[in-house]
């Protein structure tokens, strides 16, 4: 019997997709054969106001480009500009800077966890992963003023200070995370419903992943070793880490490495609080850059490229990021290809989407 | 056991123990200390400077200086805190408490007191009283200067001066 082939829109309203993304899907019976995604619903032209805003003004767009990685945008393009002009950032601030980034990592994966458990329907795990995602939004509000976008970056340094007090308060919190994100893992690594949903679906190879351009955990999880945190930025050469990779593949995979690296984001915040050492904040920047730069960070997604260009006025010339995500969707297609067609939606969310981030 | 139910203890102990979230309206939010909810002013404080509308990066804010006015759009604030850190007289703050909903997109202004206004004008007065004064010494100064400098000038031409005098008396029988 001749196989009925037909084309499904997938998007850009569904209940799995918190942001707007379009996907073609064409199937056999109940086969995925081939994806075609098309984005371009949220694009908001942030990366053209550089022209318009000062470029100390445009550290609070640059944020703006994504709810959830806010504090590492922001950061991104900070140390873009610094490297430009020839900033020396203090200690200190380098410091301050690593424990925002493992923080907001630690709220993004449970964010994820939350929504990958929604996903596979699994309704109170998803509410256990995000009252533990709670507390950090807790700590990240104490020390910044903010919830998410935290507005505490500048070109030259740091705004804010952890105080000792936030820094007890951080660690308490994060003692605590530790406690119940053990029983949540435990949950997601052994009960069986999980399992049967994650296990052996939306298989990639290291050898794909490397050809597709993938980053982040999404790479990580098939054996590929990518991890911007190891070209030591920030105060990541200070610390002792290991990428967390693991040689599956699989959903599974992604979730667990997923998991251990909120441990491994614990391990470094209290690292980098241990030994946090005394200094300045900010140094005074003077001038207007000129030059161009290129910086890579890892955001809780995967690597993010911060290409900055600036002729010596107060307007920079290009702002152009490259966000992880957009990295992750060929690598996505090629999932989704002989896929079921009931997992979509789960394979969707193992790429940890950000649309908005992705259209800027 | 463990394999089948893992999460069975924590369904237990949600079910005795009470709910996470609260009643928000009746029992209050609290905020940190330093939490981005809005910005306030001490107008009286302000000199209307500006330099918090050239630092908004969104154009919220707008200052009348001679009405004495301080206006801000709270829709279009995103709360950064730009302004606070670039304001000289330390008047703007950064308050917990975020802003309450609205019908329709308005802004708050502020008007600095009539006592304030008033200081503000009689110091203007008497700058500007201070200043005429300093310019008419200054203009008396050079009035005296440039009276010497033409007196030295008609000692030199004496003899011109005499010379003119024919002239000036026939000037004089035009006019009687």
């Amino acid at each position: 019997m001749a196989k009925k082939r037909s084309v499904i829109p997938f998007g850009p309203q569904h209940p799995v997709l918190p942001e707007p993304i379009h996907l073609d899907l064409m199937v056999e019976d109940e086969k995925v054969i081939k994806a075609i995604p098309s984005i371009g619903f949220i694009h908001r032209g942030l990366e053209s106001l550089v022209r318009k805003k000062d470029y100390n003004e445009m550290v609070y767009v640059a944020e703006r480009t994504c709810g959830i990685c806010s504090f590492m945008h922001g950061m991104g393009y900070c140390e873009s500009v610094e490297h430009i002009m020839g900033v020396e950032v203090p200690v200190r601030a380098r410091y301050l800077r690593t424990v925002w980034c493992e923080m907001s990592r630690i709220h993004s994966h449970l964010l994820w966890l939350g929504l990958l458990a929604d996903g596979f329907g699994f309704e109170s795990l998803f509410y256990q992963c995000w009252r533990i995602r709670e507390r950090i939004l807790d700590m990240v509000e104490l020390t910044t003023g903010g919830r998410l976008i935290s507005s505490v970056n500048k070109v030259g340094g740091v705004i804010r200070d952890i105080e000792p007090d936030m820094q007890t308060a951080i660690l308490r919190a994060v003692k605590e995370i530790e406690k119940e994100l053990r029983v949540v893992q435990k949950t997601f690594m052994n009960d069986y419903s999980v399992e049967s949903r994650l296990k052996g679906v939306g298989v990639l190879t290291k050898k794909e992943v490397l050809e597709l351009g993938c980053t982040g955990p999404f790479a990580r999880a098939s054996g590929a070793n990518f991890d911007m945190r190891v070209r030591g930025y920030g105060a990541y050469a200070d610390l002792d880490f290991d990428p967390i990779i693991s040689p599956v593949g699989d959903s599974y995979a992604r979730c667990d490495v997923r998991i251990q690296e909120i441990f491994q984001s614990i391990d470094l915040i209290r690292q980098a609080l241990g030994q946090l050492p005394d200094g300045d904040l900010s140094v005074p920047v003077k001038g207007n850059p000129d030059g161009e730069y290129f910086m890579r960070v890892e955001q809780p997604r995967g690597e993010a490229v911060y290409y900055v260009r600036a002729s010596g006025k107060k307007n920079l010339d290009r702002l152009r990021i490259r966000t992880p995500t957009f990295a992750n969707l060929p690598g996505l297609c090629k999932t989704l290809e002989g896929a079921d067609y009931a997992d979509i939606p789960l394979l969707i969310l193992t790429i940890d989407p950000c649309i908005s981030c992705t259209e800027r | 056991m463990s394999r089948i139910m893992p999460f069975a203890m924590t369904m237990l102990k949600n079910l005795v123990s009470p709910p996470v979230t609260k009643n928000y309206p009746e029992s209050p939010a609290v905020y940190p200390e330093r939490s981005r909810g809005h910005i306030e002013i001490t107008v009286d404080e302000c000199i209307s400077c500006g330099l918090c509308v050239r630092s908004c990066p969104t154009g919220a804010l707008e200052v009348d200086k001679t009405a004495g006015s301080w206006t801000i759009n709270r829709f279009d604030c995103i709360a950064c805190g730009y302004c606070v850190e670039k304001c000289p007289k330390k008047c703007l703050h950064m308050v917990p408490g975020y802003q309450e909903p609205m019908m329709e997109k308005s802004s708050a202004s502020y008007q600095k007191s009539p006592e304030v206004m008033a200081a503000e004008a009689a110091k203007k007065a008497e700058a500007a009283k201070k200043a005429a004064a300093a310019r008419a010494a200054r203009e008396a100064k050079k009035k005296a200067e440039a009276e010497a400098a033409a007196r030295a000038a008609r000692e030199i031409s004496e003899p011109a001066q005499e010379a003119s005098q024919p002239a000036k008396q026939a000037r004089q029988e035009v006019t009687d």
